[in-house]
């Protein structure tokens, strides 16, 4: 609580407990046997002087907003209502209102600190929850670190960071060894170690060592200033829901104004009952007219759903993406990237009988030696050994086929069917997908290397959560032959495949899926980014990943995943159906509750407590659902 | 142009949503953005308007419309 709100409270206990004394006077009989006959006014003047004390700053806004013509605020409404109930004492055929009036002043403000108690505390959280951007960068003078303002470092200035610290800016470190904690970025709880030419992003925590990064880029457009302006301005793109709100809160005041003074008005002089009766009940449906309820528990949840998922390194970039998330039945994905690691690895070796696996991947990783293509870099990764460049001679690359060298006075020939075949080699099948490279020496066959991209740890458990959530097809889209495809797909429990398709087909392809779209379903199109950035676009949503420190991905995409785990789209699922799920238990509630009391007060039934439950109650119960949203239980 | 403020005690969200419409109508002001929740006005003025008189405008509307509410400058 801060100063003010502190005041405020102690302003309301304080009239609390003199309207309690007040009201014990009044009922043991005493100010009857002081002012007998007059009793009725003593209690109401003691009652006024209370709800002057608790309510005069809700007057004085009331007072302000008549005066600018403009009075149509909670303020003014429970102004009117409040000092209509007193109002009943000048009609003494009437029950006397003045302990009511007083009482729902102080309800509707104990009703309102809480509110803005709970609204401060969601705030809060939202601000530690940002609180991932560093406010100085050190910065090494005559020998001496001095802190700076990250936004005058320029672009290749060497900064230092110290354990414990924030990097400030996105770099390359020049000096120096560490862990780095990402988990405010990724939601990876795995430190990540970096040495000497290592790219470091903004926003991670030193946990180590002492590290010098030389900058790449400025301040403001390193990865944790995009990514808090990211997630600051999702709120400005409006969920349909949101919008809906808005504008319901518009109408629904003057609307139930309105509605007020036709009750007040209207029955009496038709003659249906007392004007004191009516104007009551139509001072209650002033008490319930005002929209805060929605109006800020509902802005609150999507905006604690796009918090709480950029914990878990999921950045939602407007709500309405929230909102079109929930309602995703397709996920079409990009194969190479997203659900494989989009390196290629050996991931068998085959000798014939009687080779060592060894011989076989010692000569492959010997004639592919000089050679900086995917696959050769592969094959020396799997070889253990150290290559011995002295040993290789001739080497003859021959391009598409594979290549042919001489290694120890021996020709080794390392590709595919088709170099075999033109050199006379014997060779067989593999039954395994993938790419294969033969291996021949001295023209006899020693065995073969399966090499493929492999498939990202969570892929499958992606998928399977996916369908889990409801997702109903899951769909894979990539350029590699169909046969890879395919084994790809049936490990992974896909739906449906689209193989051999040129970059441009992507598009044709969701389009495709697109037009077989029907109902409410949404398409999700999730890539990494790199050449997809107009499926990523044409998809209803579309979700980039393995995004640190990609810009175009960041760009294109209408969610981030911070990290490359494709298990992650599930959970921004998770998230954004719960969010949905307490944007409408709030709307269907409030609303709900309010037109009861409308009801109700319409019928003579409801009372003006309440009436006031019915708008400070259900704004604090909307309120304290809303919070919900922010709680990521991972 | 466009510059964000920090909104001091902005209470309520109704008021918010008023407050954003009357910013609208201010001389000069182009749009005008008032984010309840992380107390932020994002103002964006006409581009024949000198900002700083637009803002004076901006703040001069607040102080009346919402005298608990101060704009960060």
């Amino acid at each position: 609580m801060n100063k003010k709100q502190r005041r405020w409270r102690d302003r309301i206990v304080a009239a609390i407990v003199i309207f309690f004394a007040i009201m014990a006077l009044e009922k043991t009989g005493a100010l009857e046997a002081v002012f007998s006959e007059a009793a009725v006014y003593a209690a109401f003047a003691l009652y006024f002087a209370v709800f002057l004390l608790a309510g005069h700053d809700v007057l004085l806004k009331a007072w302000r907003n008549i005066r600018r013509g403009d009075p149509f605020d909670e303020a003014f409404l429970m102004t009117v209502a409040t000092i209509g109930a007193f109002a009943t004492i000048f009609f003494p055929e009437t029950e006397p209102q003045s302990a009511e009036g007083c009482a729902v002043m102080l309800f509707y403000q104990v009703g309102e600190l809480f509110q803005s108690y709970a609204v401060g505390k969601s705030r809060k959280s939202i601000a530690d929850m940002m609180d991932i951007a560093p406010d100085y960068a050190n910065i090494e003078r005559d020998g001496e670190l001095v802190e700076v303002d990250p936004d005058e470092i320029a672009v290749g200035d060497v900064i230092v960071v110290k354990p414990g610290e924030r990097v400030p800016i996105d770099g390359v470190v020049t000096q120096g060894a560490s862990q780095l904690d990402t988990a405010a970025l990724t939601g990876e709880s795995v430190p990540r170690h970096v040495e000497p030419g290592a790219d470091v992003i903004s926003g991670c925590i030193n946990m180590t060592g002492i590290l010098r990064i030389r900058t790449t880029k400025p301040f403001g457009e390193s990865t944790v200033s995009r990514i808090l302006e990211l997630v600051e301005n999702a709120s400005e793109k409006k969920a349909k829901t949101e919008n809906f709100i808005t504008r319901f809160a518009r109408v629904y005041t003057p609307v139930v104004t309105i509605a007020a003074v036709v009750l007040a008005i209207v029955p009496p002089l038709l003659g249906w009952g007392p004007w004191t009766d009516w104007v009551l009940r139509g001072l209650t449906f002033l008490v319930v007219s005002c929209p805060c309820a929605l109006v800020i528990s509902v802005p609150l949840s999507f905006f604690g759903g796009i918090g709480g998922a950029s914990k878990l390194g999921i950045l939602v970039k407007g709500s309405n993406y929230l909102e079109l998330l929930s309602k995703v039945d397709t996920v079409v994905f990009d194969k190479t990237g997203t659900l494989t690691n989009g390196t290629f690895n050996v991931v068998a070796v085959h000798p014939e009988a009687g080779v060592d696996p060894d011989y076989v991947l010692s000569n492959a990783a010997y004639a592919e030696a000089m050679s900086d293509h995917p696959i050769a870099i592969s094959i020396k990764q799997a070889y253990a050994g150290e290559i011995d460049q002295a040993r290789i001679k001739d080497v003859k690359e021959e391009s598409g086929h594979g290549v042919e060298a001489t290694v120890d006075e021996r020709v080794v020939l390392v590709g595919n069917d088709k170099l075999m075949a033109e050199h006379g080699s014997s060779w067989h099948e593999c039954d395994l997908t993938g790419t294969i490279l033969h291996v021949a020496v001295d023209g006899v066959y020693a065995g073969h290397i399966v090499i493929a991209d492999v498939v990202k740890e969570d892929a499958a458990d992606a998928i399977r959560d996916l369908h889990a959530a409801g997702v109903k097809k899951c769909v894979m889209l990539t350029g590699d032959r169909r046969d890879v495809a395919e084994a790809v797909a049936e490990k992974l429990g896909l739906d449906e495949v689209h193989a051999q398709l040129l970059p441009e087909d992507k598009v044709n392809a969701v389009e495709g899926l697109l037009a077989h779209q029907h109902g409410d379903g949404k398409l999700a199109f999730v890539g990494d980014g790199i050449n997809d950035a107009p499926v990523l676009m044409r998809a209803d949503v579309g979700i980039a990943m393995g995004a640190m420190g990609s810009d175009a991905a960041i760009e294109a995409a209408d969610v981030v995943l911070m990290d490359d785990k494709p298990s992650k789209i599930a959970q921004a699922m998770r998230i954004a159906r719960k969010t949905m799920r307490i944007v409408w238990q709030n709307i269907i509630f409030a609303i709900g509750i309010k037109v009861l009391i409308l009801v109700l007060a319409a019928v003579g039934v409801a009372n003006m407590w309440l009436a006031v439950f019915g708008d400070v109650g259900v704004a604090i119960i909307a309120i304290l659902n809303a919070m919900r949203a922010m709680r990521i239980d991972e | 142009m466009r510059k964000s403020f920090k909104l001091d005690e902005i209470d309520c969200a109704n008021c918010a949503l008023k407050l954003e419409d009357a910013i609208k109508e201010v001389e000069g002001v182009a749009d005008a953005k008032v984010n309840f929740l992380t107390q932020k006005l994002t103002l964006t003025t006409a581009d024949d308007a000198d900002f700083d008189e637009v803002l004076d405008r901006v703040v001069a509307l607040t102080a009346q419309v919402e005298p608990d509410c101060e704009i960060l400058r």
